[in-house]
C-alpha cells in the first residue's frame, strides 16, 4: 500500500474520531444505566420452566398460562422453544416444567411416565383435537361428495400430480404426528398414492395455494389449528372409529380417534405442588378460546404476551377459576 | 499443450468408454428382465430389527443419565464449561448480565470494537462496511438476536479452534493420523444436524450449551482439513533447508511449516465460521437463542418477511465474518513480505489511537442507555419485512402456473425415468454397476469404497429409499454443474460479473434454507423437485465460484496466444479455458456433490421423501428414531461413496 493511502486512512480515522467526539458529548446527557428502578413483584412462585411446542395453537396455551403465572402468581416464566420429544426429555433434567398441549403421544407417555417415571398427566386442556383427511372448501362446494371416503375413488384423477404417477395424491406428512394413511389407502382399496410433505409448513401451504387457485388437494391436517381462521377447510369422513380398530397398525380401516389434548408435567414439578403447578392443572378452556388467541397470534401478528394480554383481561371470570385456592 | 495430451486421450479412452457403455447396456437388459425383484423397499412407518435396536440404546442412555459415571464425572463437565463459557460471551454482548438490565457491551462498543478489530487484522476497507454492516443488524430491529447468535457462533468457534488446530497439525506432520481422521471429518461433516440433536439434548441438556456442542461438532471438521493441508502443501525445499540446518521438528513446524500454512489456516478458520453461522437456525429447534429462533418462529405462521428479515441478518453478519477472515489471511500473506517501516509506523498510530476510541465507545456503551440499546424507533426492519412479503406474494400468483409447468416436465423426463431405473432393480444388479463404473472411471480402490458402502446401505435397512435420495441428488448435481459452468464461465472472464453476481451467492449460501422454502412451496408444491431447486440454490454458489477460479486461473499467455491464432471466444472456452480448468471442474463437481446431499434432509420437509423424510421424522417421533439415525447414517455412507469415486475420477483426468 502507499505512503499517500495511509495518509488519507489516517485522515479518514481522525474524521470519524471527531463526529465519535461530537455524539460522545452529546450524549452525556442521557439516561444512565441502571437508574432506571427495576420492577420486580416475585411472589412465592419460583421458576416456572414452559415449554414452547412448535405450532401456534400451543403457543396460544402457553402464552395465556405464562401471562398468568406472571402476573397473577409472580412467577419468573421461562419459555423454552423446542420440539415434542425433546421437550418431553426435559422434564427428567429438570429442564422442563410443563408441556401444555399434548396430542396424544402414547409412545411417549409409555416411556416417560410409565417407564421412567419422570412426567405425570395433569388433565384435560379441555380442547379437543381431531386429525383427518381434508379438502379446501371450493372443492368441497364444488364436489359435494367428495367429502366421503366411499366417493373418493371417482376423483383420485383431480388429485394426480408429478409424485403420485397415475394415481391420487394424498399430501401427508407432519412429521410430529404418526399417520396410518398407507394402511388405510390400502385396506380401503383406494386408488391413491402417499406422498411424504414433510413439515406443517408444505401442508398449509398446499391447502391455501389450492383455495387461491382453485386447484385441487387432498390431505391429512387437524384442528385445531390457525388455519382454519383462514379456511375452512372440510374433513372427509372416513369409516367411523370403535375402540381399539388402531390396535394391528397394519390392519387400520377406520378413521383417527379424538384425541383429549392434554397437559404433561414434570413429576418433580407435581410433587412441589406450588402454585405454577395448581395453574398448570387448573387450566382449562375451550377450541374457540385457542383459536381466537391462535388468530390473534397468527393473523395480527401480535406478540404471544400481548394477545395473551387481550384475552385475560375479556375473560377475568375463566381465569379467575384457574388460580389456586389460596391466593 | 492440448496437441500433446491428444494421442494419450485417444489411446485410452475407446477401451473405457466402450467397456462403460457395455456395463450401461447390460444393466438396461437386466433390469427389463428382472424389474420389481429384490428392491428392498420399506414402508414409511416399517422399521427393521437394527431400528428398534437403536431405539433401545437410545432408551437406555437417556434412563442412565443421572447413575451412569461416564455422564456424571464427563459428559456433565463437559457441559457445565462449555455452559458457562457460552453464559459469559452472551453477557458480555448479548444477554442483560451482572444485575444490570442490559449486557455488559452495547450496539455502539460492539460496533466500534468490530471495526477496530477489522482494521487490526485487515485494513480500513474492510473495517467501515464491517462496522456498517454490525449498525445494519440494529437498524433492522434485530441487535439482541444477532448478538446471541454472533455469541453462539464465536464461542462455538474458538472452543473449536483449541481442538482444532492441534489435531490439524497433528494430521498435517502424521500421515497416519490423517488417514485415521479423514473418514471421521468425512462423518462429521455430511451426518445430517437432525440425526444427533435429540440425543445431544439427552446428553446435554437443552440449551445454549448443547447448540454450541452441536455447531462444534458440524463447523471443526474444515478446520483440521485445512490446517493439515496447509502444513501438507508447505514448500518441500524450503522444509529440506531447513532441517539440513540442523533445526528440529519443533522448530522446523513453528519458524517454517507455520508461516507457510498460515494462509490456508485462516481460510479453514473461515470456513469453520461460516459452518457455525449456517448451524445456527436448525440450532433453534433445541432453544438455542438468536436470529435462528425468529426464523423458525416465523415459519409456523409462514409470515416470510419476518424470516427473510432475520435471513438477511445472518447473510449480512457472514458477508462481514467472511470478508474480514478472508482479507486477514490475504494480509497474513502480504505483511510477510511488506516490511517497509513507514508503513508499519502510521498503522500503529492509527492502531494506538483507534483503539483509544474503541475503549471510548465502549465505555460510552455499557454506561448510557442510548449507546447500549439500539434505538428502537429507527428500525427498517418491518419494511424489509413488507417488502419480503409484497415480492414473494406477487411471484406466488403470478409465476405459480409456469413453475408448476416446468416441474413436471422436469420430473417426467429426469426424475421419474432416473429413480425408476434405480429403486427398481435388484439391489445387487445396481450395486455391481455401481461397482463396475467406480473402476472403469476411478479406480480400483474407488470400487473397493463403494462395494463396502453399497453392503452397509444394504445394511441400514433403508437401499430403496437411499436409491431414491440418489436420483435426486444426480438430478441435483447435474443442474448444479450446468450453473456452474455457464454462470462460472461468465464470471470467471468478466470482472465486472463476478463483482455483481459475488454477494448473491453469498446470499445464496447462508440465507438459512427456511426462509425460502415458503415461497418454493407455492411455486412447486411439495414435490421432489422443490427439493432438488432448494439443493440448486444452496449448492450451486460453491461450484460456480470454484469454476470461475478455475477459469480465471488459466495462464493469460496461453489464452492471448489461442486468441492471435483466430480462436473465436466459443472456440476459447471450449477448446482451451475449460479443458484446462478441467481440475476445477471435477472439484467443482465434487463440492457440489457434498452441498446436494447436506440439503437432503431439507428436502424431507418439503416433499422429497425418502432418506430426508426419515431423518426428519426420525427426529420428531420416538419410535422412529432408529429410523432415522440408520437414514443419517445412508446419507454418510452415499456422501463417502460419491466423494471417493469424484476425487479417483479427478486423479484419473489429470
Amino acid at each position: 500500500m502507499t505512503r499517500d493511502k495511509w495518509v488519507r486512512a489516517v485522515r479518514q480515522k481522525v474524521w470519524i474520531s471527531a463526529v465519535a467526539a461530537a455524539l460522545a458529548l452529546s450524549g452525556c446527557g442521557g439516561a444512565k444505566i441502571g437508574e432506571t428502578s427495576s420492577q420486580g413483584g416475585s411472589g412465592n412462585c419460583g421458576e416456572f420452566k414452559i415449554a414452547i411446542n412448535p405450532w401456534v395453537g400451543y403457543e396460544a396455551n402457553a402464552a395465556v398460562l405464562a401471562y398468568v403465572a406472571e402476573k397473577e402468581l409472580g412467577c419468573k416464566v421461562t419459555k423454552k422453544d423446542l420440539k415434542e420429544e425433546v421437550a418431553w426429555q426435559g422434564f427428567g433434567t429438570g429442564e422442563v416444567d410443563a408441556v401444555v398441549e399434548n396430542w396424544g403421544h402414547d409412545d411417549l407417555k409409555k416411556k416417560y411416565i410409565d417407564e421412567q417415571k419422570t412426567a405425570v398427566s395433569a388433565g384435560s386442556t379441555g380442547v379437543q383435537g381431531q386429525i383427518g383427511w381434508y379438502v379446501p372448501p371450493w372443492l368441497a362446494k364444488e364436489h359435494p361428495d367428495i367429502t366421503d371416503w366411499n366417493n373418493l375413488n371417482k376423483y383420485a384423477d383431480l388429485f394426480k400430480t408429478s409424485e403420485s404417477g397415475d394415481k391420487g395424491q394424498l399430501l401427508d406428512g407432519d412429521p410430529s404426528f404418526v399417520t396410518n394413511d398407507e394402511s388405510l389407502v390400502k385396506n380401503l382399496n383406494l386408488n391413491y398414492k402417499v406422498v411424504y410433505g414433510g413439515s406443517e409448513t408444505a401442508l398449509i401451504q398446499a391447502f391455501r395455494q389450492a383455495e387461491q387457485n382453485k386447484t385441487p388437494v387432498i390431505g391429512y391436517f387437524y384442528s385445531p389449528q390457525w388455519l382454519f381462521a383462514e379456511i375452512e377447510l372440510v374433513k372427509v369422513k372416513l369409516p367411523p372409529y370403535t375402540a381399539g380398530c388402531d390396535a394391528d397398525p397394519e390392519k387400520i380401516a377406520c378413521d383417527y380417534p379424538d384425541y383429549d389434548l392434554d397437559k404433561i408435567v414434570a413429576k418433580k414439578f407435581a410433587d412441589a405442588n406450588g402454585p405454577a403447578f395448581q395453574l398448570v392443572k387448573n387450566f382449562q378452556w375451550t377450541n374457540d378460546d385457542q383459536n381466537l388467541v391462535a388468530k390473534y397470534i397468527a393473523e395480527e401478528k401480535m406478540s404471544p404476551d400481548a394477545a395473551a394480554k387481550k384475552w385475560v383481561d375479556a375473560n377475568a371470570d375463566k381465569v379467575k377459576a384457574w388460580l389456586p385456592a389460596t391466593s | 499443450m492440448t496437441a500433446l495430451a491428444l494421442p494419450r486421450v485417444l489411446a485410452r479412452r475407446p477401451s473405457r468408454g466402450v467397456l462403460l457403455i457395455a456395463a450401461l447396456a447390460a444393466f438396461l437388459v437386466l433390469w427389463v428382465v428382472l424389474r420389481g425383484l429384490h428392491t428392498l423397499s420399506l414402508g414409511a412407518s416399517q422399521l427393521t430389527p437394527l431400528h428398534h435396536a437403536v431405539n433401545d440404546f437410545n432408551d437406555a442412555l437417556g434412563a442412565g443419565r443421572n447413575t451412569n459415571p461416564l455422564f456424571l464425572y464427563f459428559f456433565n463437565e463437559i457441559r457445565l464449561v462449555v455452559d458457562e463459557f457460552v453464559t459469559f460471551v452472551q453477557a458480555v454482548i448479548a444477554q442483560p448480565a451482572f444485575g444490570r438490565p442490559v449486557p455488559l457491551i452495547g450496539w455502539l462498543g460492539v460496533v466500534a470494537i468490530v471495526g477496530y478489530v477489522s482494521y487490526a487484522v485487515a485494513n480500513w476497507r474492510v473495517a467501515l462496511p464491517a462496522a456498517a454492516g454490525f449498525a445494519f443488524l440494529g437498524l433492522q430491529g434485530l441487535w439482541q438476536e444477532s448478538m446471541d447468535t454472533l455469541a453462539l457462533t464465536l464461542s462455538a468457534v474458538v472452543i473449536a479452534l483449541l481442538f482444532s488446530l492441534p489435531l490439524g497439525i497433528w494430521a498435517g506432520l502424521s500421515d497416519r493420523f490423517n488417514r485415521l481422521i479423514t473418514p471421521v471429518l468425512d462423518f462429521m461433516q455430511t451426518m445430517p444436524t437432525f440425526v444427533y440433536l435429540a440425543p445431544l439434548t439427552l446428553i446435554f441438556l437443552i440449551g445454549p450449551a448443547s447448540a454450541t456442542i452441536a455447531t462444534i461438532v458440524y463447523a471443526a471438521p474444515p478446520a483440521i482439513r485445512f490446517t493439515a493441508h496447509g502444513i501438507r502443501s508447505a514448500p518441500h525445499d524450503t522444509v529440506e533447508a531447513s532441517e539440513s540446518l540442523g533445526a528440529t521438528r519443533r522448530q522446523t513446524l513453528v519458524k517454517v511449516l507455520l508461516p507457510a500454512a498460515k494462509r490456508t489456516i485462516v481460510l479453514g478458520i473461515n470456513q469453520t465460521i461460516m459452518a457455525a453461522l449456517s448451524m445456527v437456525t436448525i440450532a433453534a429447534l433445541i432453544d438455542a437463542p438468536g436470529l435462528g429462533k425468529t426464523v423458525v418462529k416465523a415459519l409456523q405462521t409462514l409470515d416470510v418477511g419476518t424470516a427473510f428479515n432475520a435471513g438477511l441478518a445472518i447473510v449480512v453478519m457472514a458477508i462481514v465474518l467472511d470478508r474480514v477472515t478472508t482479507a486477514a489471511g490475504a494480509r497474513a500473506e502480504r505483511a510477510r513480505l511488506d516490511t517497509r517501516p513507514t508503513s508499519t509506523l502510521v498503522r500503529r498510530v492509527v492502531l494506538i489511537v483507534g483503539g483509544a476510541l474503541t475503549l471510548v465507545a465502549v465505555w460510552f456503551s455499557t454506561t448510557y442507555l442510548w449507546a447500549a440499546e439500539f434505538p428502537p424507533d429507527v428500525s427498517v426492519g418491518p419494511a424489509i419485512a413488507q417488502a419480503a412479503t409484497t415480492v414473494t406474494d406477487w411471484v406466488q400468483t403470478n409465476l405459480s402456473p409456469v413453475t408448476g409447468g416446468i416441474k413436471d416436465v422436469v420430473t417426467l423426463v429426469l426424475i421419474d425415468p432416473l429413480q425408476m431405473l434405480l429403486t427398481e432393480s435388484p439391489w445387487w444388479l445396481l450395486a455391481a454397476l455401481v461397482v463396475a463404473v467406480s473402476a472403469l472411471i476411478g479406480s480400483a480402490r474407488a470400487a473397493l469404497v463403494s462395494a463396502a458402502c453399497l453392503l452397509l446401505l444394504v445394511g441400514t435397512g433403508l437401499w430403496a429409499d437411499a436409491m431414491a435420495t440418489l436420483a435426486s441428488t444426480i438430478v441435483a448435481t447435474a443442474i448444479v454443474m450446468a450453473l456452474g459452468v455457464v454462470v462460472g464461465v461468465w464470471m470467471g472472464r468478466n470482472q465486472m460479473v463476478d463483482r455483481v453476481l459475488r454477494p448473491g451467492l453469498d446470499a445464496g449460501q447462508t440465507m438459512p434454507a427456511f426462509v425460502y422454502l415458503v415461497p418454493f412451496l407455492a411455486l412447486f408444491g411439495a414435490s421432489r423437485f422443490t427439493a432438488i431447486v432448494a439443493a440448486v440454490v444452496f449448492a450451486a454458489p460453491v461450484a460456480i465460484k470454484v469454476v470461475a477460479d478455475g477459469i480465471r486461473s488459466v495462464s493469460p499467455t496461453t489464452v492471448e496466444a489461442a486468441t492471435a491464432a483466430g480462436s473465436s471466444t466459443w472456440q476459447l472456452i471450449t477448446k482451451v479455458q475449460l479443458p484446462m480448468a478441467r481440475h476445477a471442474l471435477t472439484l467443482a463437481t465434487n463440492q457440489g456433490l457434498i452441498y446436494v446431499l447436506s440439503m437432503v434432509v431439507v428436502g424431507g420437509l418439503v416433499g422429497a421423501g425418502a432418506l430426508g423424510y426419515d431423518v426428519v421424522a426420525g427426529f420428531s417421533q420416538a419410535q422412529l428414531y432408529g429410523k432415522g439415525l440408520a437414514a443419517g447414517v445412508a446419507i454418510v455412507l452415499l456422501g463417502v461413496m460419491l466423494d471417493r469415486l469424484t476425487q479417483a475420477a479427478a486423479r484419473r483426468s489429470q
